[in-house]
């Protein structure tokens, strides 16, 4: 098969409570679509075949890495970048503020999918135990943190959604 | 790197993959990805067609019926670490499945996938093995069953014709007071395992054990059932003597090598590991009595 003869698929799909629609071929993976269709480029990308956890994204609540999905598999689903955690006021959600706050990054590649990997946990537990995070972010390589301050951000906003749930 | 070009097809029916698996050349079946996914991205894999299942829902579920358990192929393996049913049924698969990937691979993954993938070390086709599964696969032309013991034909390759399928897997469920364990050893949490055993065993009225099953995952090109071990438990009181002698005879064993670990340390770690998740099975037993 040669590359004229690719065939375009369009992907309508929601992203961050918002109708979208791009073309690609098949073979485009989710975050790349997500980066260059849609040009949300807060999804990275980092090693393409499942390890680093850079690319996680929420479709239809669940986290998942962009680079194992393709983008033609999101059609009609509902996704969640990092983009979408953002308040509508502008300001800095909930996660983002704890890392923030935690000094949880230094170069940030890692934070978009390591914050997107908690909206799940977080979710599924809101009172997680440190081990228990340690676990949910083993998915998610950090070269610059060395992962403490990233914990203690994530058991900070795990207390500060309990506290918001009052 | 970028996926090689592909030929996309979703089809909504397992008729209509199958249809599309007898007539396409160099095809392939997209179940969770989250092998394949990476592989194409490699171009490890460059199949000139995909063949996405995921929007065949009958495919996906958990049943039971008097004791035997059914998996659809594609059920998530996410899915599978939280039914209520399968726990229940078979707590194992949920003490293995947390060792699975990640969180992010699990919502995807399907236990099919990983059967079909059949990674020497992954902890689904280890279980499948350790419960003398039956795996169900569909053509066009019809239905047949295939023993796990048959299925891996080679190295990471299951004995199924390009124009099948993959629709099920059945087993019984073992009596609810079964003991149980899958531990690995592993460099990283999540990583394939280097040496995973799980082990499952029954005792008799009398506090023997009367039934034993022995699995091994990482240490030869598919899942190893130890017979030699598990007859060895056989009539046993539980209990460090047994398993010590259980253990002995997992290290028995014609383990493969790669570049990284030599096959002398996977049959240390055989042993080791055999020993490990049998006395984690029957630790479990004596806090929980205790
Ligand atoms: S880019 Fe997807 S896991 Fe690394
Ligand atoms: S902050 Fe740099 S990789 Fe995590």
């Amino acid at each position: 098969m040669t590359n004229s003869a690719e065939t375009l698929h369009t992907v309508a799909l929601t992203v961050n409570d918002v109708p979208r629609e791009g073309t690609c071929v098949a073979r485009q993976n989710l975050a790349d679509f997500l980066r260059h269709d849609l040009h949300l480029t807060g999804t990275h990308v980092g090693c393409e075949h499942g390890v680093c956890g850079a690319c996680t994204v929420l479709v239809d609540g669940q986290a998942v890495r962009g680079c194992l999905m393709l983008a033609v598999q999101a059609k009609g689903r509902s996704v969640t970048t990092i983009e979408g955690l953002t308040r509508s006021d502008q300001e800095l959600g909930v996660l983002q503020e704890a890392f923030s706050q935690h000094h949880a990054l230094q170069c940030g590649f890692c934070t978009p999918g390591i914050l997107m990997t908690l909206v799940e946990v977080l979710q599924d537990d809101p009172d997680p135990s440190e081990m228990a995070l340690r676990e949910a972010l083993s998915g998610n390589l950090c070269r610059c943190t060395g992962y403490q301050n990233i914990i203690d951000a994530a058991l900070a906003a795990a207390a500060a959604l309990r506290q918001n749930q009052k | 790197m970028k996926a090689s070009p592909f030929a996309y097809f979703a089809p909504d029916t397992l008729q209509e993959a199958l249809d599309l698996l007898g007539s396409l050349d160099n095809a392939k079946i997209l179940a969770g990805g989250q092998s394949l996914m990476a592989m194409l991205n490699l171009r490890y894999a460059m199949p000139d067609q995909l063949v996405d299942i995921n929007g065949i829902s009958d495919l996906a579920g958990i049943t039971e019926q008097g004791g035997r358990l059914s998996i659809g192929a594609m059920t998530r393996q996410r899915v599978l670490e939280r039914d209520s049913l399968l726990f229940q049924k078979a707590p194992i698969f949920r003490e293995a499945l947390l060792q699975v990937g990640h969180i992010q691979t699990r919502n995807r993954g399907t236990i099919g996938g990983s059967l079909c993938h059949l990674d020497p070390a992954a902890e689904l086709p280890a279980l499948a093995m350790l419960y003398d599964a039956t795996l169900i696969a569909r053509s066009a032309k019809g239905e047949r069953a295939l023993p796990m013991a048959e299925f891996p034909a080679f190295y990471m390759t299951p004995a199924l014709e390009p124009d099948e399928i993959l629709t099920r897997i059945d087993f019984d469920a073992w009596p609810q007071d079964s003991h149980f364990a899958f531990v690995e050893f592993s460099r990283r949490h999540g990583d394939f395992a280097i040496v995973a055993a799980g082990c499952l065993f029954s005792l008799s009225p009398s506090g023997t054990i009367e039934r034993a099953a022995i699995v091994l995952g990482g240490v030869g090109a598919a899942p190893m059932r130890l017979t030699e071990a598990e007859n060895s438990l056989i009539g046993q009181v539980p209990g460090r003597a047994a398993f010590e002698a259980a253990a002995r005879a997992a290290q028995d064993i014609e383990a493969m090598e790669d570049s990284v670990y030599s096959a002398q340390y996977r049959c240390h770690l055989s042993e080791v590991m055999t020993r490990r998740a049998l006395t984690k099975a029957w630790d479990r037993h004596q806090e929980r009595a205790a």
